[in-house]
């Protein structure tokens, strides 16, 4: 969770809360402070309440509960336009009955700015992003990429400390979208401004930013550092999320330190690391990514637990190679391995046995939707707030929570507790 | 009559029977548009064995008209808006100083440009003479417009008692049997002036150039609808007299209200003193002429 | 691959010129494209244009010719109708004359009755004038009245003139000719028996007067010459031949030069008085010249048609445009109520809902009471919202209000909501962010509206004719007065197509100022 930066950070919100029908929160109990400069990506599914925070933050929205501060300043009865903060928007939002001069020359012609300084600033800020000669071109005239620019150059121009921008690559092919995030950050570096990024591409987000909030379920997940995030979810939702993952199910057996063993369901035991799970007997869902698993039994650890695996597919990926194993129950375990001089291409149908290091395997919270929930539940529940209750429900810990034992058998009654807790 | 023209243009002629004013048979008649008649042949005689042509005697204005009823257009006004000294002149209408407030009159100049003469100071038989020169009907369109601004022009007889039941208009012109329905069977306090009201004749014309069968059928209800009796008939309904003489004696009580139809015809003694009788020769040749004039006069 | 090689026209696979397979391929499209629309073309045109047309070609077919036989033929109404709308008064002097002429015609029938009764019967006449050689003056006055009542000439007429007695007689055999193929064409009689009409009389009379004719009749010694010298002998008590002084007494009009100077100016298959007269203009025999004062009036309805088209449409847009621009913007569930209230009035009946604005308007009606009760107006001194332009203008801008709202809802519904975000990030106020950006964009609405609501406006005749009085009327409302009441067809096509050609230059002025593609029905 977010931790408070204290008094020198330039964003922050302050147990924010959005409710837009007045039943179900959207945004819950939302904290998060950003230094200046900072670039922050706001990642998460559709729905998870990104776009609302920003919106908020942009002024489009109010907060329904809590306090946005900007640069130490209260900025709930700020309207947008006396904010200053530029913004990109999903669709560029270039105005089609002006020309791209034009456009740019907008937020400086609202800030009474005299017309030769206007154009001197337009024009810098069309060098700027390479588009020097397009002034007199209508945004329909340009290519997506180019008007990409555009918005990023109307963006800047008034020189905003802060910069907003909604999944601003979301229209663009791949090629085109991975230079614009190269140019992105670029600038942003030069500039020394504050971005604050939504998108729910991940890789976008990993490669782009300095840190990197995980929204879902109206709340952030985890918010760090891009390789700490891959590296070191702190929970399944995280895991599931960022990058690929293999999973596995099971229930702890013993906690030793930062080491557990896990009996999957399966009946195998594997060694992990404990992450957000306590004690023994507690349902979990450990996470290993796929490059982390070894089958070459020399590499792994004196003692280490190792699963038997029978191999399903062999896909050819130049680079690397790519496995699709069956593996206690789990159909669809995913190994990879790099494309060395001395890599083993295994053939589909050879039994091999597989293991890693306890480190690299994390025991997270219990699984929130899969379909043993569907079986009890009669639907499935995707919250991660609600995934460790159903871990305790179905570990048989039910007395855990306030309305656990309520919890496990009305689901239904879920989304007041959700809202209650709220 | 326009339409019926129209029709004729075209070479197809959909209607049977066509009912219209004196002046418009007369026009029709000229215009080969409407078949000439054979009264005493073609309709019942009385039946005290007078013809036909006799009964009807001047209400025949032309050789293709099948009178059916006298009717008068007069005028009605509100009696709520008119205090203690009713109109009992039709130059009423002029006066803006003892009658203020809206006047309806007819959307065409038959009746208002008449009226207009007569109270402008032309002697009444002498007022289609003066009508007949382009200066005499610039007269009377001067007349009319020194109250063009207080008058709503009707096109339908129907406006005016409805103008008057709303109290829009403190008076207005229409055919006298709808001030009748609005007194008599509406109960509204609607006044009627018999003074220089316009006496004409409604009948029926069979266009010219039916094909025998249809013709036949034509003359069968022709003979039947205009006899002595029928004639009588209708005046239990509305308070129009029967073009025939024969009928007269026969006109009894109103079909629902049972009061006598007599004292409400525009036939009757009573309301006959001062009687301006239609020429309807004079309208069937000015009419292009002054309606042209009258309607350019309106739009201005 | 900008650049061809070869020198020639770049040719396709097949060899030929690219030009020409291009063209080929767009001209099968071409040609599907018309077969898609032909129907609708064949309609239109079978149904608007040829109408229109032919009416504007109606003009005066009859000269003047002979008055007599048009008064039998009925012709002569129509002709003096036809003229009146150039010089009004004619319609009456051929109403009044064509009743007259046959008193004219009477006084020589009885002179002739009186010098020998047998010759003011049938076989007195088809004696005196059947007889052979005379074919090419029969042919000639059966074209005339073929043009003139437009009948068909049956072959067999039962009679050949004479071309003995045409010599003798030549008006009395021209009179008689007419009289013979009138009864035998028109009212399919048998010529020999019957009396001709009074008008033959008339001309017969004109030949005895010509003492040379007098003298050949004395010659004479064919069917009918006993009678015809009987007549001669009592020449003394005819009476005078003085036609000129018998139409001065019928009306003196007819010697007015102004008169004949009309008729022979609108004697021509084509004329272009309708237009004249549509913009108040009238064709004299000296020439174009403007209308009396208290003719004009066509100019005066044009100019009050655009203005107040004009007034209605701004009307429209100031009402509109704040109501579509909620309902773009609402949530769906209330814009949907609110749109069928918008639409609400597209399922009542125009007359009803103009109606419903007579019951609101009037002196007494709904407005004015509240106005009163509120105290607003006094009692005495009560609004006049209606039988003026305000109530044309009140009404029309209600009724066509829909027609502006639904153009400009389907703009805005395109316009997204992240312009006026966008403008407002980048620090505009409210009112700068609507007025530049998206008010520039729902400009397309604007136009499509306007486009709709004007020309409708401009073709506006129920609405007017209610509610309008005499200075709220439009145009359309004197187009058809002219189609139903006055039958001036010819004048209804002309101020018809007047009032096309100004819309058309208007939706041309338009392009060129806003630009044609600048409107948008919808997405």
């Amino acid at each position: 969770m977010a931790k408070s930066s204290g008094g020198n950070a330039f964003v922050e919100f302050q147990h924010v809360q959005k409710s837009y029908d007045g039943e179900t929160l959207v945004v819950k109990d939302l904290n998060l402070s950003m230094p200046k400069g900072e670039f922050l990506t706001m990642l998460g599914p559709s729905g998870s309440g990104k776009t609302t925070c920003l919106m908020m933050l942009a002024g489009f929205e109010t907060a329904t509960h809590g306090e946005i501060m900007l640069d130490g300043q209260p900025i709930n009865n700020i309207p947008p336009h006396k904010r200053g903060i530029g913004m990109v928007f999903q669709n560029y939002a270039l105005f089609p009955h002006m020309t791209v001069a034009e456009n740019l020359a907008f937020p400086l012609e609202v800030r009474k700015m005299g017309k030769s300084e206007r154009e001197e600033k337009v024009k810098r800020a069309l060098d700027m992003v390479q588009m020097g000669a397009f002034g007199g071109r209508r945004p329909a005239q340009l290519s997506g990429g180019q008007q990409q620019r555009i918005a990023l150059a109307r963006a800047l121009v008034f020189q905003p400390e802060l910069v907003l921008m909604d999944e601003p690559l979301g229209a663009l092919d791949k090629q085109l979208r991975e230079h614009m995030q190269f140019e992105i950050t670029r600038l942003a570096h030069d500039l020394g401004i504050t971005v604050v990024y939504v998108t729910h591409d991940q890789t976008e987000a990993l490669t782009m930013s300095d840190r990197v909030a995980v929204f879902n379920d109206g709340r952030i997940q985890q918010l760090a550092p891009p390789d700490e995030l891959y590296e070191k979810p702190q929970n399944s939702f995280v895991a599931q999320f960022i990058g690929e993952n293999n999973t596995l199910e099971g229930v702890i057996k013993s906690i030793d330190g930062d080491k557990c063993v896990v009996k999957l369901d399966s009946g195998d035991e594997i060694d992990a690391r404990p992450v957000n799970v306590t004690k023994a007997g507690e349902r979990t869902k450990v996470s290993i990514r796929p490059e982390r698993v070894e089958f070459n039994k020399s590499r792994l650890q004196k003692g280490a637990h190792t699963l038997k695996a029978e191999v399903a597919e062999f896909i050819y990926m130049g680079d690397i190679f790519r496995f699709r194993l069956k593996v206690a129950g789990n159909n669809d375990f995913i190994v990879k391995t790099r494309n060395a001089p001395d890599a083993v291409r295994l053939t589909p149908g050879s039994q091999i046995e597989i293991g890693w290091l306890a480190e690299d395997c994390r025991a997270l919270d219990a699984p929130a939707c899969d379909e043993r929930a569907r079986h009890h539940f009669g639907l499935c529940l995707c919250r991660e707030h609600d995934a460790r209750q159903l871990g305790r429900c179905l570990s048989g810990q039910p007395d855990q929570g306030l309305f656990g034992s309520v919890h496990c058998r009305e689901p239904r009654h879920h989304h007041h507790l959700g809202r209650k807790l709220g | 009559m326009a339409k019926l023209r129209a029709m004729n243009e075209a070479g197809n002629i959909t209607w049977d029977l066509v009912d219209v004013e004196g002046a418009d048979s007369i026009r029709l008649c000229d215009e080969g548009l409407a078949m000439e008649i054979d009264h005493d042949s073609m309709l019942a005689a009385a039946p005290d064995g007078t013809s036909a042509s006799d009964d009807f005697g001047d209400s025949i204005v032309s050789d293709c008209f099948i009178p059916q009823i006298v009717f008068s257009t007069t005028v009605g006004y509100r009696l709520d808006m008119v205090g203690d000294t009713p109109p009992t002149s039709i130059c009423s209408l002029f006066d803006l100083d003892a009658y203020p407030g809206k006047r309806a009159l007819n959307k065409r100049p038959l009746a208002n440009v008449e009226w207009a003469l007569l109270c402008d100071g032309v002697p009444k038989d002498e007022i289609y003479d003066v009508l007949a020169t382009s200066e005499g009907q610039d007269r009377a369109l001067a007349k009319l417009d020194t109250i063009k601004d207080s008058v709503i022009w009707w096109s339908a007889a129907a406006e005016t008692p409805q103008l008057l039941a709303d109290g829009e208009i403190v008076m207005g012109s229409t055919y006298n049997g709808r001030l009748f329905s609005a007194i008599a069977e509406q109960n509204q306090p609607i006044g009627m002036l018999w003074d220089a009201q316009m006496l004409d004749f409604d009948g029926w014309i069979v266009p010219a150039g039916l094909p025998e069968d249809r013709l036949a059928r034509v003359m069968d209800f022709l003979n039947f609808a205009t006899d002595t009796q029928r004639l009588a008939d209708q005046a239990a309904y509305i308070s129009y007299g029967p073009a025939r003489a024969s009928s007269a004696p026969l006109v009894g009580n109103h079909a629902e209200l049972g009061i006598p139809m007599a004292p409400h015809m525009p036939t009757d003694p009573a309301n006959a003193q001062n009687v301006f009788v239609t020429q309807y020769e004079f309208w069937a040749d000015y009419r292009d002429d002054i309606d042209a004039k009258f309607q350019a006069w309106l739009a201005k | 691959m900008s650049e061809t090689t070869q020198s020639g026209p770049m040719l396709s696979a097949d060899g030929v010129p690219l030009k020409t397979s291009l063209a080929r391929a767009l001209r099968r499209q071409k040609i599907r494209a018309l077969l898609l629309i032909s129907p609708l073309l064949a309609f239109v045109l079978i149904t608007f244009i040829i109408p229109i047309a032919s009416m504007l070609f109606r003009s005066v077919g009859v000269l003047y010719l002979d008055m007599y036989r048009a008064v039998e033929a009925k012709a002569h109404t129509r002709l003096g109708s036809r003229l009146n709308y150039e010089q009004s008064g004619i319609s009456s002097l051929f109403r009044t004359s064509g009743r007259k002429l046959e008193d004219v015609g009477e006084d020589f029938e009885d002179f002739f009755k009186d010098a020998d009764s047998g010759m003011v019967k049938g076989p007195f006449w088809h004696g005196l004038m059947q007889g052979e050689g005379g074919e090419d003056l029969l042919n000639d006055r059966l074209g005339l009245l073929t043009d003139l009542t437009s009948l068909e000439a049956s072959s067999d007429l039962g009679f050949t003139l004479s071309g003995e007695t045409a010599a003798l007689l030549p008006w009395a055999a021209r009179a008689y000719a007419d009289w013979a193929l009138f009864t035998a064409i028109v009212d399919e009689d048998d010529v020999s028996k019957k009396k001709p009409w009074a008008g033959v009389y008339a001309a017969l009379a004109l030949d005895l007067a010509d003492p040379a004719t007098q003298s050949a009749v004395a010659a004479y010694s064919g069917s009918g010459a006993a009678e015809l010298q009987a007549a001669v002998a009592n020449i003394a008590d005819m009476p005078a031949t003085e036609f000129r002084a018998y139409f001065e007494d019928i009306d003196d009009k007819w010697v007015s030069g102004e008169t004949w100077a009309l008729l022979k100016v609108f004697g021509s298959q084509y004329t272009s008085g309708y237009f004249l007269n549509a913009v108040d203009m009238k064709l004299t025999p000296d020439g174009i010249e403007q209308r009396p004062d208290n003719e004009r009036l066509y100019l005066k309805l044009f100019n009050r048609t655009l203005i107040m088209s004009m007034i209605i449409t701004v009307s429209c847009i100031l009402l509109g445009y704040p109501v579509a621009w909620l309902l773009a913007n609402l949530p769906m569930r209330s814009a949907n109520v609110l749109m069928i209230l918008v639409l609400l009035p597209f399922w009542t009946s125009l007359l009803v809902r103009t109606s419903a604005w007579k019951v609101l308007l009037q002196q007494q009606g709904v407005i004015n009471d509240i106005f009163v009760w509120l105290g607003f107006v006094a009692d005495d001194a009560r609004l006049v919202m209606m039988n003026n332009s305000t109530g044309t203008i009140i009404a029309m801008t209600h009724i066509l209000l829909p027609f502006m709202i639904l153009p400009l809802y389907s703009v805005m519904k395109t316009i997204p909501p992240s312009y006026l975000r966008a403008a407002k990030s980048l620090g505009a106020t409210n009112w700068t962010a609507f007025w530049r950006v998206y008010f520039p964009q729902s400009v397309p609405g604007i136009g499509a509206g306007s486009i709709l609501v004007f020309i409708l406006a401009i073709g506006y005749y129920i609405t007017p004719e209610i509610v309008g009085g005499t200075d709220g009327v439009f145009i359309s409302n004197r187009i058809a007065y002219h189609i139903s009441s006055s039958l001036n067809w010819g004048l209804a096509a002309a101020l018809g197509t007047i009032l096309l050609a100004v819309v058309m230059l208007l939706y041309w002025l338009y392009d060129r100022i806003v630009g044609i593609d600048n409107v948008k029905l919808g997405g």
